[in-house]
């Protein structure tokens, strides 16, 4: 068996850039002191006359994207996902929501596998944020191929978009062959019995949970959401008619997340047990990324669990 | 400024105001004070600084114009309308349902208006935006924007004004309309952001201190602004709040409200008088 590859998402946002500037010189990088973290560092250093470093200050940095795409570039706005959604909320949703523009948020150090910075850098709450803002597209890629596709598919398409990445190196599941369809999930794995449906690094959990699921007799299918906003109805309501019942699993709250999304398709069509997997309206806390993901129950054996009540609560 | 010059351009400001008031008493809502203190500069930059041309808003070399201070909407519309961009009549449509003329400029919606604003502290951004877009791309424009006094209590006012400078912005233009009075009450007794032109000079602006009711200050301002180069121009601009209507000038109370239809009244029939005496 050939040796997992593990690559955080943010390595390869910053790889995709490097790519993205050599094709197109209307591609403009935007960071806010946090280059190194962000990976955007190698975009500047081939480009230095198109990154932008706007220092320690979101707010303006996401007004200045928004200026330069009125200008025809193709912008990319990157900082922590803590201060992109979340202190420059209402300058992603006036000056580049409101008016549409050609602005993508690369939001690294999602979630609490932020590690050891803690709760105030664990951000958990911006998929919510974003989805609220009409007209954004969001996109939460599980590993690093997808994260390739999901950069150059952002920067296919006119208008805003969030991009949201992890610190922590994760484990490759697609390979090269793979395609990315924005707005469309991916099946992984066909099943009976219940649905997984997962985003971001909670994918590779989901299938390891089918895994151990299987051991038990249940058939779970996988189903790996990472265009969250515009949503994939079609492949929810299926798993829906399939198995009859879903679980979420997500690095987010579970509030205003994937499982919020994913039950507001459900709610409307289809009405079957969704149970969700998340962060439980709590605030994160320092300590290692993988110890701190079992601790807040994202991993496979917890999907498992919940897999498991929401066959229980089908009729 | 010659004196034919001057007396056209007060015509148009005068006009300029009886859109304002126009828009204003039709919506029954709107912010007439801030939109009459800078009827001169938006008077001066429509009909005699920026390269705009009405019959194509979106042209590539264009000078760009961000109204920061977005509630003051009725005087750039006004504008816009006086110097053909659509009709002085839909003016009249300002804050209605489907109108084009929404509460706060909409770049989407508005013909010649280069960006969405309204909520205060963002315009600024994203004029610092567009001037660098126009370094980047080695394009001669250049990008104005107008910021209310009470607008500058907002951080990011600052952090904006900072990139601006570190990038030396020379063709950014930012006036400050210092009418002196915010919803609340004057400046000092809310919040004071003074002293204003040491602000912005610690922050490495060309700063400017003008009246900014006067079309020969404001003129003389911005030629100054186009020959100083490495580093953005402020232009703080003293002006009177409600300038132009006597029961409007330095209350507070005209900040966000709409004259009834006998104030309405009286509002225009004082701006009439004073056009007919700028014309005899």
């Amino acid at each position: 068996m050939s040796e997992i590859v593990k690559k955080a998402t943010r390595e390869a946002y910053g790889s995709a850039l490097l790519e993205l500037g050599k094709k197109s010189d209307k591609v403009i990088v935007l960071d806010a002191d946090l280059a190194a973290a962000t990976k955007t560092g190698s975009f500047k250093n081939e480009f230095p006359d198109r990154f932008f470093d706007t220092g320690i200050a979101e707010s303006n940095m996401m007004g200045i994207a928004a200026g330069l795409a009125t200008e025809g570039f193709t912008v990319f706005a990157s900082s922590f996902a803590m201060f992109a959604a979340g202190r420059a909320f209402e300058q992603i949703r006036n000056s580049i929501g409101y008016t549409h523009l050609n602005v993508k948020i690369g939001a690294t150090h999602a979630g609490i596998s932020v590690g050891e910075d803690g709760a105030s850098h664990q951000c958990c709450e911006d998929i919510a944020l974003m989805r609220t803002i009409p007209g954004m597209t969001i996109i939460n890629p599980a590993d690093d191929i997808e994260t390739r596709e999901a950069v150059f598919a952002a920067a296919e398409i006119d208008g805003p978009v969030y991009l949201r990445f992890g610190r922590l190196a994760t484990p490759r599941i697609f390979d090269e062959n793979y395609k990315f369809e924005l707005g469309k999930g991916v099946q992984i794995k066909e099943g009976t019995d219940v649905t997984i449906i997962a985003t971001g690094l909670m994918v590779n959990e989901a299938i390891i949970a089918s895994e151990i699921l299987e051991k038990e007799g249940i058939n779970a299918a996988v189903v790996n959401i990472h265009t969250i906003k515009p949503i994939d109805k079609d492949i929810i309501i299926k798993a829906a008619e399939k198995t009859g019942c879903i679980v979420t699993a997500e690095e987010h709250s579970v509030i205003g997340g994937l499982g919020g999304a994913v039950s507001e398709v459900i709610t409307e069509t289809i009405p079957v047990p969704v149970v969700k997997l998340g962060v439980y309206d709590e605030f994160g806390q320092s300590g290692p990324a993988k110890e701190l993901l079992d601790l807040y129950g994202l991993n496979a054996e917890n999907i498992a669990i919940k897999a498991k009540e929401s066959i229980k609560m089908k009729k | 400024m010659e004196t034919n010059e001057k007396r056209e351009l007060e015509i148009i400001a005068c006009d300029i105001r009886m859109g304002i008031i126009e828009g204003v008493f039709n919506a029954k809502s709107g912010h007439p004070g801030g939109s009459l203190s800078i009827a001169e500069i938006i008077t001066y930059l429509y009909f005699e600084e920026l390269n705009v041309d009405p019959l194509n808003p979106t042209k590539s070399d264009r000078d760009r114009f961000v109204l920061s201070k977005g509630h003051t909407a009725p005087a750039l519309y006004s504008a816009l309308a006086h110097r053909g961009f659509f009709s002085v009549e839909e003016l009249k449509t300002l804050r209605k349902v489907g109108s084009f003329l929404q509460g706060h400029p909409s770049m989407h919606k508005t013909p010649g208006v280069d960006m969405s604003t309204g909520s205060l502290g963002q315009g600024i951004s994203t004029a610092v935006g567009m001037a660098l877009g126009a370094k980047i791309s080695k394009k001669d424009f250049r990008v104005y924007t107008i910021l209310g006094d009470g607008e500058i209590e907002e951080g990011q006012v600052w952090e904006a004004a900072m990139y601006a400078s570190a990038k030396k912005l020379d063709n950014l233009v930012a006036f400050i309309d210092n009418n002196n009075l915010q919803i609340d009450g004057t400046l000092e007794e809310v919040n004071s952001p003074y002293p204003i032109p040491e602000k912005f000079k610690a922050f490495g602006w060309n700063v400017i201190e003008i009246d900014g009711n006067s079309f020969d200050e404001i003129e003389e301002a911005l030629n100054n602004a186009r020959n100083f180069k490495n580093a953005p121009t402020a232009i703080i601009a003293k002006t009177i709040k409600g300038k132009g209507v006597s029961f409007m000038e330095n209350e507070c109370n005209w900040h966000g409200s709409a004259p009834n239809e006998e104030q309405y009244k009286i509002a225009i029939e004082e701006l009439k008088k004073t056009k007919a005496e700028l014309e005899a």
